[in-house]
């Protein structure tokens, strides 16, 4: 490749054009995140009169903390369930769009909707769908056997905000799945086919190696929307309970610094998740960009 | 080892576009077949239902006796090679060749011996453990072939499998072919636009056109006796030269020239008559002066010259506007607009029905 590069031959023409990114990234990016790291090093009383300088003694308090290490769990426990639940459904559905002649606009539409859906209302959704008393879900299950209660059963609790979670996720895995399924080249399916594979060992031997470098991209993309993105379903739905089951560390951190009002200990949390995306957008640019592309 | 036949092929898509039109076509055991035609012909669309990679709509295939209709591609027990060589790229050069064998469940020792054996037949034995990115086109092309020849099918199916090479590699990739073709004796069928490629590599050269079949024989007999005109304006090249003439109670006019051909007997009033570039010999007109007893003269003007090396093509057009193109040893120099007398024997001449395009003999 050439090197296509502009050179300019003075700085003010430069800094002038860069200038409106960099104000917005330290507006909006480097101001309140600095804040949180300062933040994370103080502690307020309880009225909020005086504030002291505590050092580390935040995170060091976290790490003693059996209510914030089960929050850890919960956490993953969550993202993975979600990741891996509607990366799965999403590669199902890619593949069967992939096989459609007729109306796979139309089918293809259709599964990117929910991705317009806000976080809360999905929530919602998938709340009222499961409600012991009113919703579909539950009456279905009822009818099963199953006795369905997500207010009382914590692990009934994570399961719905997995499924509402993975529901909203599912367009986008899909359409980035699809785009994967059709750069795979037909003879190579055909090559496959000749070579005495069937259809699921030429998806699993073939396809689904091929896939690899889209997978993992997605992997990174749904660990962070788990994490992060999920916070409006909690809040619509299970509010972390019962107890603590559907606690997730965002919506911690919310809890123990807005209703809390443990500033000090929330923005340590805060920081700590800021590591957490940092270390993935790491793995994310070491590995994915310099991944081999088939 | 197996014979392959074709009965009554007809293939119709969904749209109702007919590609492939009620063929009928027997390839012995061990020869090398070629399909040739321009693209869209059909040719492989032929080979992709022999492969049972399109299914067929009417008529019968059959390999090594078999009606094989209703077999999937893997039960068929034949090898493609493909145009794009279709390599697994997260497998190596030993597990793309040992895919297959996999699959069939065929004991680890015979799959090491059948790769190392292919391998070495293809001199690719120091690149087994590499991944075919890591190859030039050349090399995939020869994991491509190596593949199919570790399954010891009954056909070879070629889909155009050197036309993504440079002009260098592909001639040394077709003598090799040629050769290991020769050597394992295998029924194969070679897919290709390049006439060329097909004259050099087929036993049986069968050309298509529109879906049909124009023409199977040798590649010299379709060279020397071309079935229609489309033949023989695609089988050779630079290709034959097609001249309307009329014909009447005396014979047949070639040209504006007046010389008759009255050895042809033919019911068609309009004919085309073909002569390769290579059978027009040029010489100076000398009016009423005959170059050679019974020869057809006629005058050509120059449009331009392509010299080639060992010789020159002289392209040009005859006084009632037809296009020529004379094929002359060593380097010609004649500058546009010069008018040369050329003569051809009526020997080398070929007729055919301007109607329907059949050879007249």
């Amino acid at each position: 490749m050439t090197d296509k590069r502009v050179s300019f031959s003075g700085l003010l023409l430069p800094a002038a054009l860069l200038a409106p990114q960099l104000a917005v990234t330290a507006v909006f990016f480097l101001w309140p995140a600095s804040q949180a790291v300062y933040q994370s090093l103080l502690r307020q009383d309880a009225f909020g009169l005086s504030v002291t300088f505590v050092g580390l003694d935040n995170f060091v308090r976290l790490f003693e903390d059996s209510s914030y290490l089960s929050s850890v769990q919960v956490t993953i426990v969550f993202s993975a369930a979600t990741a891996i639940l509607s990366m799965s459904a999403a590669l199902l559905f890619a593949v069967a769009a992939d096989r459609v002649l007729r109306g796979s606009t139309a089918y293809k539409t259709l599964l990117i909707w929910p991705y317009a859906v806000a976080p809360v209302l999905a929530g919602v959704l998938w709340w009222l769908m499961f409600n012991p008393s009113i919703g579909i879900i539950a009456y279905i299950l009822r009818g099963l056997g199953i006795s369905w209660n997500h207010v009382l059963d914590g692990d009934q609790a994570m399961i719905l905000i997995i499924v509402a979670a993975s529901w909203k996720q599912v367009s986008y895995n899909f359409v980035f799945f699809l785009a994967g399924l059709q750069s795979i080249p037909r003879s190579l399916i055909e090559a496959a086919a000749i070579d005495g594979a069937g259809p699921v060992k030429r998806f699993f031997t073939v396809t689904l190696p091929l896939l690899s470098p889209t997978s993992f991209f997605l992997a990174v993309v749904n660990l962070v929307y788990a994490f992060f993105d999920t916070f409006g379903i909690v809040h619509a739905t299970t509010n972390g309970g019962p107890g603590t089951a559907t606690t997730i560390l965002v919506y911690k951190v919310f809890k123990d610094g807005f209703i809390g009002l443990n500033l000090g200990s929330s923005a340590a949390q805060s920081v700590i998740l800021m590591l957490f995306v940092i270390a993935l957008t790491i793995i994310q640019f070491r590995f994915i960009e310099r991944r081999v592309h088939y | 080892m197996a014979e392959v036949s074709l009965a009554q092929v007809r293939k119709i898509y969904p749209g109702g576009f007919e590609a492939v039109k009620t063929v009928d076509l027997a390839i012995e055991d061990g020869s090398l077949c070629v399909l040739v035609g321009p693209s869209g012909c059909g040719k492989s669309t032929l080979l992709r239902m022999i492969a049972g990679l399109e299914t067929v709509t009417e008529g019968t295939v059959t390999i090594g006796g078999l009606p094989v209709n209703d077999r999937e591609p893997a039960e068929r027990d034949i090898a493609m090679v493909f145009q794009s060589y279709a390599l697994y790229p997260h497998m190596s050069v030993y597990d793309n060749m040992a895919y297959g064998l996999r699959n069939r469940r065929t004991a680890k020792p015979e799959i090491e011996r059948r790769v190392r054996e292919a391998a070495g037949l293809l001199d690719i034995e120091a690149m087994l453990a590499r991944k075919p990115r890591q190859l030039s086109g050349g090399q995939r092309q020869r994991v491509a072939m190596g593949r199919a020849i570790v399954r010891e099918p009954k056909v070879f199916l070629f889909d155009e499998p050197l036309s993504n090479l440079d002009a260098k590699l592909r001639v040394q990739m077709r003598i090799e072919l040629k050769r290991l073709q020769r050597k394992l004796g295998t029924t194969s069928i070679y897919v290709t636009h390049d006439q060329l490629e097909a004259m050099t590599l087929a036993d049986q050269l069968v050309v298509m056109n529109a879906g049909r079949i124009e023409q199977i024989g040798t590649a010299m007999e379709v060279y020397e006796k071309p079935a229609t005109t489309f033949v023989a304006s695609f089988i050779g090249s630079p290709p034959m030269n097609l001249i309307p003439a009329a014909s009447d109670e005396n014979g047949q006019y070639f040209g504006e020239t007046g010389s008759r051909i009255l050895r042809l007997r033919s019911s068609a009033e309009r004919i085309v008559v073909g002569v390769r570039p290579e059978d027009i010999h040029l010489g100076e007109a000398h009016p009423g002066e005959a170059t050679e007893p019974d020869s057809v003269a006629f005058t050509v003007e120059v449009s331009g010259v392509e010299p080639i090396g060992a010789e020159s093509l002289v392209h040009g057009h005859t006084g009632q506007g037809h296009d020529l193109t004379i094929r002359v040893p060593g380097y010609a120099e004649f500058g546009a607009g010069r008018k040369l007398m050329a003569h051809a024997s009526p020997k080398t001449l070929h007729f055919f029905d301007a109607g329907n395009g059949r050879r007249i003999d």
